[in-house]
């Protein structure tokens, strides 16, 4: 009973507080957004971050915008709805659930999506640099990871070779341009 | 062979960098064993039965002497002075010290060498045929788009947490030799009338707990588009292949599960965006990766020298046998591609020691333009040795005992390290290698069997490929005891096809014995000159079952 009831209390808790671990193009940075992971009704603070079905019912709410899990599929009429978000996160529910890296590619690449994306969840320093690389501006670490580790390994490759959100060109192309 | 420019070079510089990071984190605690895992197994560090496993790349098999001697220094000061070369062509290190990783990873750096993505869930090494380049059945050299693939799929940003492990083989020849059809994307290069350079995209084979061979995803993509191709069939696997149970995560599942046709929509749905993308190929492109794989400088060799090697062949029986089984033919006159034979009974099948390793460098360097191949049967391979220069080499491979006549029949098993050294392992594997190897080691004998696979894992993730020998074992566990279980008519050469169980599992010093038996059920009824495979097609596998469990 008391369990449930701590987890309830937990559950009201903004998991993100501002300020924790947030890095924005490359910059540690503070911002309002709340993440809430309740899927039965909309927090109380604002700005919030809101599971997308949540979303997709006030979306026309201000200071609201949806978190995708890693599973989404993007179709159209989704699509339609989430470029007109302030910001999209999405949900990596374990490091090891790649999903994410296409979401991110897809939203930027395919849709052209120019908001913010943020990675939410288990977010780790190791992943940074492929998250980057797939479109994340934004970058919310898990709370036990070391920031200054974080910063110190956003870009441990000055190089390449496929082309990714950050860099359009293959390094096939770049090396036939620098010779030619 | 491929070499590195300056970009090549900072990223496996900088990857050491990363990972020597990344160790110290963990040594001190900041990482924990859970999240190291996968970073380590993506530098090809597992940790295993006795100790730490590093798996060390060799794209598509190609090796040079200078590499490979420094592989020999690295096995000398970090390990105890062997390596073992695997069926992936990749070269496996059984006893370094986990906190010396990264300095091996640092000295691999210096001879363009590495162990990215040699494990863990993402794309591994590519593979391909071992005579690539030189095979006269061949329409395609392989290896500029092997590495072509090499560089898409490393460091890949979106593809580096797949749902389970990712393997792509290539091959550009009418025979295949590199078993496309059970990788997860096999290729296979080929030209259209016009002369146009085409690739067949298979998806979904692979070995493992459910061995199936792949489907055709598509037969006829211009060359142009291979890598956005290869980027939606992957692309697709990620966001639906299965991540709820570890066994059912390769592709092969998701393609049976959704069939080949909604497989195939979903690629080409996805293929509709990338397709003529910042990837697509270019003539300027595929002709700068061809210009690292040029003809090394061959000599004239003359009608005279073709002739007395004839001759030798012809009067030196011993000789005569090295060169039927070990020695391939060339698509130059005069030359030969000459096969190393790593089986042999002191050591287990792949294994080399380091003073063996300085040996074969000073070999390839004397005979082979200083180039090596590594093959997926765990042999090595000189892909260019003048034919009047054969009876030299045959004379330092005997005195370094790799010159056993043997290469393609029984005695060439396949064999993963298993029980002694993999921490998975049901069973020993090696051990029975040793014993079917010592029971039949009558060459006459050999060769009347003919070509035949036999290919032995210690357990279900069939890194020894029985499912694809001729003849397969696999070590089963009942209750804490090692048995073996035996297929037969497993193929991987063109073709292809999944062995099927002979029945319930034998004891390990019955296995030489079944074999046997086996045997001489092909021998009573095969047809002439026929190959095992096709007496096991023709007669199925009845036969063997009532002679064995007779
Ligand atoms: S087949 Fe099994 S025992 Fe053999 S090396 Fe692979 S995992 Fe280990």
């Amino acid at each position: 009973m008391l369990s449930s009831a701590l987890d309830r209390f937990h559950d009201a808790l903004p998991e993100t507080l501002p300020g924790s671990l947030l890095i924005k193009q490359g910059q540690p940075s503070q911002d309002a957004w709340h993440l809430s992971r309740d899927e039965e009704g909309l927090p109380a603070y604002r700005p919030a971050i809101v599971p997308l079905t949540l979303w997709q019912r006030h979306g026309d709410q201000e200071g609201l915008a949806p978190w995708l899990s890693s599973d989404t599929v993007l179709e159209p009429t989704l699509v339609d709805q989430l470029l007109r978000a302030p910001l999209i996160a999405i949900d990596f529910p374990a490091f090891t659930d790649g999903r994410g890296y296409t979401l991110a590619r897809l939203l930027r690449e395919r849709h052209g999506y120019e908001g913010e994306v943020r990675a939410i969840g288990d977010v780790l320093i190791d992943q940074l640099y492929y998250m980057t690389r797939c479109g994340f501006d934004a970058l919310a670490l898990r709370d036990d990871q070391p920031l200054e580790d974080a910063l110190r390994w956003l870009k441990p490759f000055s190089v390449s070779y496929q082309p990714g959100v950050d860099v359009r060109e293959a390094l096939f192309e770049r090396r036939l341009r620098e010779t030619s | 062979m491929y070499r590195y420019d300056t970009y090549d070079q900072t990223l496996v510089d900088e990857r050491v960098a990363q990972f020597r990071d990344q160790m110290e984190r963990y040594l001190a605690g900041r990482l924990s064993d859970a999240e190291f895992l996968p970073l380590r197994l993506q530098n090809g560090l597992y940790i295993q039965r006795h100790a730490p496993m590093l798996r060390i790349a060799i794209p598509y098999g190609m090796l040079s002497s200078r590499q490979l001697r420094a592989l020999a220094g690295i096995t000398r000061r970090y390990d105890r002075g062997y390596g073992h070369f695997t069926t992936r062509q990749n070269l496996q290190l059984n006893w370094p010290r986990l906190e010396d990783v990264p300095d091996i990873l640092a000295e691999l750096a210096q001879v363009q060498m590495h162990a990215i993505q040699t494990s863990g869930n993402c794309i591994r090494n590519t593979t391909t045929d071992q005579f690539a380049g030189i095979a006269g059945d061949e329409v395609e050299d392989p290896r500029p788009w092997c590495e072509l693939i090499r560089q898409w799929s490393t460091l890949h940003p979106e593809f580096a947490y797949l749902p389970r492990k990712f393997k792509i083989a290539v091959t550009g020849a009418d025979h295949d030799r590199a078993a496309i059809q059970v990788h997860d994307i096999g290729v296979r290069l080929w030209h259209d009338d016009a002369g146009g350079l085409r690739a067949q995209v298979l998806a979904g084979g692979g070995m493992g707990r459910t061995p199936m061979l792949g489907d055709v995803v598509c037969e006829d993509l211009p060359w142009q588009h291979l890598l956005t191709y290869l980027e939606a069939c992957v692309r697709v696997y990620n966001q639906f292949g299965r991540r709820d149970n570890k066994f059912k995560a390769r592709i092969k599942i998701l393609v049976k599960a959704l069939g080949i046709e909604e497989y195939r929509r979903r690629v080409e749905e996805e293929w509709a965006h990338l397709k003529d993308g910042p990837q697509t190929l270019t003539e300027a492109a595929v002709e700068s990766a061809r210009s690292h794989f040029p003809e090394p400088p061959r000599r004239d060799v003359s009608e005279a020298a073709i002739a007395t090697y004839q001759q030798l062949r012809h009067d030196d029986r011993a000789f005569a046998r090295f060169v039927t089984n070990n020695v391939t033919d060339h698509i130059v006159p005069g030359y030969k591609a000459v096969t190393l034979s790593l089986k042999r009974r002191e050591h287990a099948p792949g294994d080399v020691t380091a003073d063996q390793m300085e040996a074969v460098a000073d070999l390839a360097d004397v005979f082979g333009f200083g180039e090596l191949r590594v093959t997926h049967q765990q042999n090595l391979v000189l892909s260019d040795v003048p034919v009047d220069e054969i009876e030299a080499l045959w004379h330092k491979l005997q005195e370094l005992g790799m010159a056993n006549p043997t290469v393609g029949t029984l005695n060439d098993i396949i064999c993963c390290p298993g029980g002694d050294y993999c921490a998975l392992a049901n069973a020993v594997s090696i051990p029975i290698a040793q014993a079917i190897q010592e029971r039949f080691d009558d060459l006459d004998y050999l060769y009347d069997l003919g070509p035949l696979d036999l290919n032995i894992s210690g357990c279900m993730n069939a890194c020894g490929h029985h499912h694809v020998g001729n003849i397969g074992i696999l070590g089963v566990d009942k209750k804490g005891e090692e048995y073996y279980q035996i297929s037969l008519g497993g193929n991987s050469h063109d073709n292809a096809s999944l062995g099927k169980i002979l029945g319930p599992s034998f004891y390990r010093e019955d296995v030489p014995g079944v074999i046997d038996k086996v045997l001489k059920v092909y021998v009573e009824q095969r047809h002439e000159d026929e190959h095992f495979i096709d007496t096991y097609r023709r007669i199925g596998i009845k036969p063997f079952k009532e002679h064995v469990y007779a």
